[in-house]
């Protein structure tokens, strides 16, 4: 599986990184984040593609989003 | 997060943002400007005289409010996080040169909003120009554009901005009696024909005339910024976001709330009596409808669009993420800063006269820099 580290990225990167992965490496993906911006903004992006997303709470304010 | 009502914070925050504005003008503030980022830290530029000139002068409480609203929405919401690094001189210089565009528009994207709720036509021409440069910037997004991550960094450095702007409220509450009777004994001396009296000195300046003399209650403008800042900060409202998120991605999410901005303006101005449609004669805007003016306003918008999206927000979204703790978006502030004192002291800014010569170069030099820091910037995206 995939996984795209997008941690100290600012909006619009997490989402952007997250779509090219899709299409270059496809499903599922892991996606790491350390704010909830990019966690709402990918998680978001994912399920408007009708795609399966979750995330576990890895703490120190870092998320791991997996979309399948 | 909430599933069931996504876009229910989002259109809220743009319905206050809104009904604040309208109020704001309401209450002394310029025509269809009760909120402008631009114009605002174009004012406190001059207020600390970072340029001199006379009828835009006054440390506004709403940008001190955003800042601080943020910053304790944030810290409430466990989303505090210091962290910068991330190319801060180019984002110095996008940060100044969306403050010449904007200046050429006279306004920020959420001005823009406004003067649209407001009935002003000539701000179609500026959200026409707005749309092709976030769709330029978009381009890039795709590209592979990026600035690189950012790092963590000592707590103090977030803490800096916030403090800045708690001292320059206190000195404007030191000037504020006296700037009042200042302009009291103008307005008297004015009134009957006679010349102002000496004006007694205040720390910082405040206009005695024109834009910078109106504002609202100082109180009414820090509570305004407070909630639209803390409100902006947990809803991430961003004009530049939601019609970049629409081209990129078919998300309306933050598009939402710049309708609400918008229908929220126009509604509480049909109420107050205050809509005027039209080109000519708008507050704080170009007074004649000619060709120059439309293209102007496009560019500048254009400019503004562009280097808002490699910035990753709209002049609003920059303040807000500075009061989160982001050195990149504090930097990006600055620039819009020194943007300002530039755009007056080499007369870069437009009028309701209309714009300058100076201005179209800065603008034009403005899209040439922030396209060479695009190219410049477009790493392979390897995944």
């Amino acid at each position: 599986m995939h996984t795209v580290d997008a941690r100290g990225y600012a909006c619009p990167q997490p989402v952007v990184m997250t779509k090219k992965a899709i299409e270059k490496h496809g499903l599922p993906l892991t996606v790491l984040v350390d704010e909830k911006a990019p966690l709402e903004n990918v998680s978001r992006f994912a399920a408007n593609s009708g795609h399966k997303v979750s995330h576990k709470d890895l703490g120190g304010g870092e998320y791991e989003i997996t979309i399948e | 997060m909430e599933k069931s009502k996504p876009h229910l914070l989002v259109i809220l925050t743009g319905l206050v943002v809104g009904a604040a504005a309208v109020l704001l003008t309401a209450m002394g503030n310029p025509g269809n400007m009760g909120f402008c980022i631009a114009c605002f830290i174009r004012d406190i530029a001059g207020g600390v005289k970072m340029h001199t000139a006379p009828v835009v002068q006054y440390v506004r409480p709403e940008i001190i409010g955003i800042v601080i609203g943020a910053m304790a929405m944030a810290m409430i919401g466990g989303e505090f996080k210091v962290r910068g690094g991330s190319a801060p001189v180019s984002r110095f210089v996008l940060g100044f040169f969306v403050m010449v565009g904007a200046l050429m528009f006279l306004g920020c994207p959420l001005r823009m909003v406004i003067r649209l709720g407001g009935g002003d036509g000539n701000a179609v021409f500026g959200l026409l120009g707005f749309v092709a440069g976030v769709w330029v910037g978009t381009v890039f997004l795709n590209k592979g554009f990026t600035f690189k991550r950012a790092y963590d960094l000592p707590t103090l450095e977030g803490y800096a901005l916030p403090a800045i702007n708690v001292v320059l409220f206190i000195f404007l509450l030191m000037g504020a009696g006296v700037a009042a009777s200042n302009a009291a004994a103008a307005k008297a001396a004015a009134d009957a024909g006679l010349e102002a009296p000496e004006a007694a000195k205040t720390l910082l300046a405040f206009s005695l005339k024109g834009p910078g003399s109106l504002h609202a209650p100082i109180l009414v403008a820090l509570i305004a910024g407070l909630v639209v800042g803390a409100l902006a900060q947990k809803s991430r409202l961003c004009m530049a976001g939601g019609i970049r998120d629409t081209i990129m991605l078919k998300d309306l999410h933050l598009l939402w709330g710049f309708l609400a901005i918008f229908a929220a303006v126009l509604v509480g101005n049909l109420v107050l009596g205050k809509f005027k449609p039209g080109f000519e004669g708008q507050p704080v805007a170009f007074n004649t409808l000619v060709s120059g003016n439309m293209i102007w306003a496009f560019l500048g918008m254009l400019l503004v669009g562009f280097a808002s999206i490699l910035l990753g927000g709209c002049p609003l979204r920059q303040l807000v993420l500075a009061g989160s703790g982001s050195s990149d978006a504090t930097v990006a502030v600055l620039g819009m800063t020194v943007g300002a004192a530039f755009c007056h002291n080499f007369g870069f800014a437009s009028s309701g006269d209309g714009t300058t010569a100076n201005g179209h170069i800065a603008v034009i030099v403005g899209i040439v820099v922030t396209l060479i820091i695009a190219f410049a910037n477009c790493a392979k995206v390897d995944d």
